[in-house]
């Protein structure tokens, strides 16, 4: 089962490989993770999307906070919560093309940031799954480069 | 007043308590060891750094306190790795100061440069690059503090060499400053009830004992309530010593070559209360079979230990010592009669079947361990190796003082014993020390013989001979259709070594000869080398095989060879 971690952790440096080398040492596998400043200087915000029983989700949890600059955990997948994911593709698109692939863009309330004669950068916020569902409707026009953050996640009111 | 990095290091030590060293100099210390001289520490030289990570295990393991080892850049760094692991597998508390390349030339792969922080991330509880000398002191506070606190653990702080020379004003701080770090010391005591109400509901309990009573100094409070609570208990590798083993409710050693009696009650309990353990493998075999009849308290001081191998159904996260406390005025005072009289059953099948029952004149390692047992009165501070020599010193030796045996239990380090017991002795300078260790892992650290014979240190040491890797002889042998593939291994002669080194030994061949052999070397003042030629092939029993069940146990086969009589006529 897929969980949304938030991590809260000291901005020190090596925290980010600590945490790293934390989840490939116990084995446990990283769907995505997303990493910024929170609203407190000094404390840098972790966003983890992991995959597994409770057990594993359990653990996951425990041994990030074992170390010693996590001063916050908590697992956002039982909360009410709002998930994003920020991308941006690199689509191939002639003049021949163009028009049905921003006409794609629109449909997911993509926008349009940068255009070439043989390509489009369109950028798209939304959960993973959205994501994923543009890309795939992409493919067929290939797709150049993709670039996303990973999820970013935070409990309602 | 205004120091350099490497007087800092060393006065913050002080502050610490820290009399001794354990360590290698080299290019990137020469700061830290030039300072060294104006300190009243005493730094004793290893032969090779990972000696001295091991010494600094050895010494905190027997102490309590927190060891320390120093090593330079690069290649003395890495040669502490080995020594690290074990210190973090068996939570020790250790501080490793280590040198780095001076801050400009960092990251470029200069001469003995090595990322020692990126390489010790997963073996330490925490570790530092220290890249300011205003950092230094609070670092080496906060290293210390968290090396002794909850789960006790090696931290590693790397010191540049630009940063050992520079200069700042030395404040050493009252505390840390980590909002993460919050180590829990007194139990939920709604969880408390719990468990008192389990213990005081239970008609078979068994205690566990394992190393986080040795390590929280929770001995007393252990042995308080067990006078109330007559229930047996048993002991991991670790937890050895935490609970005498002389008392009528002890019984000994669980796991893998624990007493079967223990590993019985463990599958026959109806209630196990796990105190400072943390289900490791080698005391469960197959964890989803492991106790199937026990409800379980498991109390530990980290809380991922919790449900990480056995989901307990009441766990207590706190400071082992401090919940026993909260514990023991709940407890109700019981015997157990029934329960100790099926016990008794398997106790005395076990000695029916023990190779020191058996009427045989060959040098078997068990009687070798037993009779130093016996004539140190369980009274030493043993430090093992790895390996058969390890189980047979954990079965055979009857370990009665907390804290009495050091030994790599979960990393399983050969070579420990030899620089360990360095530490060990320099902790305790009037207790007697024992070594018992295998002839392999003699060898990988017998270059140690040097630094106890410069230090003077009165270890006795036993090395059990029998030419074999013998742990992986025996499974060979079990599991393996009896294939030796490079598990037999030549020795130098081990008394014309410690000769040499200027230490006194002898060999000992025959059983006759064992009694006065440990005399001699408790006699004699210093140290002190014995080498037993054991019987090669004897195995270690009971065996529960590797991920397997209490029914799978393989048992000493019972004796039919010859009486003493019969060999005599």
């Amino acid at each position: 089962m897929r969980h949304v971690i938030v991590a809260l952790m000291e901005d020190k440096p090596g925290v980010l490989n600590r945490v790293a080398s934390l989840f490939r040492r116990r084995n446990f596998n990283i769907d995505s993770l997303a990493v910024g400043h929170s609203e407190t200087p000094g404390i840098s915000r972790m966003t983890i999307v992991v995959a597994g029983d409770d057990r594993t989700l359990e653990q996951v949890a425990k041994q990030l906070h074992k170390l010693i600059n996590v001063t916050k955990v908590f697992d956002l997948s039982g909360a009410e919560s709002v998930e994003r994911e920020l991308a941006l593709v690199k689509v191939h698109a002639t003049p021949n093309n163009r028009t049905e692939v921003i006409e794609l863009a629109n449909i997911f309330r993509g926008s349009i940031i940068d255009v070439s004669p043989e390509s489009l950068i369109i950028e798209i916020t939304g959960t993973a799954d959205k994501i994923d569902s543009l890309v795939e409707l992409l493919r067929p026009y290939g797709v150049k480069e993709l670039s996303r953050t990973g999820v970013l996640a935070i409990a309602r009111g | 007043m205004e120091l350099n990095g490497g007087h800092i290091v060393w006065e913050s030590l002080l502050r610490e308590g820290v009399d001794v060293v354990f360590g290698y100099p080299g290019g990137s210390v020469i700061d830290l060891y030039d300072a060294l001289l104006d300190y009243p520490i005493h730094h004793v030289l290893v032969r090779h750094e990972q000696g001295a990570a091991h010494a600094a295990d050895g010494y905190a393991r027997s102490t309590g306190k927190v060891g320390v080892c120093v090593a330079t850049s690069g290649p003395g760094a890495t040669n502490l790795v080995t020594g690290i692991a074990t210190a973090y597998m068996d939570s020790v508390p250790m501080v490793a100061i280590t040198g780095q390349v001076g801050m400009s030339v960092l990251g470029r792969d200069f001469f003995q440069e090595v990322d020692i922080t990126g390489i010790t991330l997963p073996i330490t509880k925490h570790n530092y690059l220290v890249t300011d000398v205003h950092d230094l002191a609070p670092i080496l506070k906060e290293a210390f503090y968290l090396a002794r606190t909850g789960r006790p653990g090696p931290v590693l702080v790397d010191i540049p060499k630009n940063v050992q020379q520079a200069k700042a004003e030395f404040v050493y701080p009252d505390g840390i400053d980590s909002p993460g770090y919050r180590p829990s010391v007194r139990g939920n005591m709604r969880q408390v009830k719990m468990a008192a109400q389990l213990m005081n509901e239970a008609t078979r309990p068994l205690i566990i004992a394992g190393g986080g009573v040795n390590r929280g100094g929770a001995w007393g409070e252990l042995r308080s309530l067990m006078e109330r609570y007559r229930a047996p208990v048993a002991m991991t590798l670790m937890g050895l010593g935490a609970f005498p083993e002389n008392d009528p409710l002890s019984l000994g050693f669980i796991g893998m070559h624990g007493a079967a009696s223990a590993n019985h009650a463990a599958d026959r309990a109806d209630l196990i209360v796990a105190i400072g353990m943390r289900f490791s493998d080698r005391v469960t075999g197959k964890w989803s079979a492991w106790a199937p009849n026990a409800k379980i308290v498991h109390i530990d001081v980290d809380p991922a230990e919790i449900g990480k191998n056995i989901q307990p159904h009441v766990p207590i996260v706190g400071d082992v010592a401090h919940v026993l406390r909260q514990l023991s005025p709940l407890v109700e005072a019981r015997t157990f009669e029934p329960w100790w009289d099926v016990i008794e059953v398997w106790k005395s099948e076990d000695r029916e079947r023990d190779i020191l029952s058996y009427e045989t004149s060959e040098l078997v390692p068990p009687y070798v361990i037993h009779r130093l047992s016996e004539i140190t009165k369980g009274n030493a501070l043993m430090v093992s190796d790895v390996g058969q020599n390890q189980m047979w010193e954990a079965q055979y030796y009857q370990h009665n003082r907390p804290r009495s045996l050091c030994t790599s239990g979960g990393l399983g380090t050969m070579g420990y014993a030899i620089p360990a017991a360095i530490g060990v002795q320099m902790g305790n300078p009037n207790d007697l020390v024992w070594v018992v260790a295998g002839d392999g892992g003699a060898q990988m650290t017998i270059n140690q013989l040097g630094t106890i014979a410069q230090e003077k240190l009165p270890i006795k040491i036993a090395i059990l001979n029998n030419s074999y890797l013998g742990m992986v002889r025996q499974w060979q042998e079990m599991f393996y259709c009896r294939r030796y593939c490079a598990t037999p291994i030549t020795s130098p002669d081990f008394v014309k070594v410690a000769e040499a080194y200027g230490i006194a030994g002898r060999m000992v061949a025959c059983r006759d000869d064992v009694d006065e052999a440990l005399q001699a070397a408790m006699d004699t003042p210093g140290p002190y080398v014995i080498e037993f030629r054991v019987k090669p092939e004897e195995n270690v029993y009971p065996m529960v095989p590797a991920g397997q069940t209490v029914q799978d146990m393989i048992r000493r086969p019972r004796y039919n060879g010859p009486t003493l009589s019969e060999e005599a006529g």
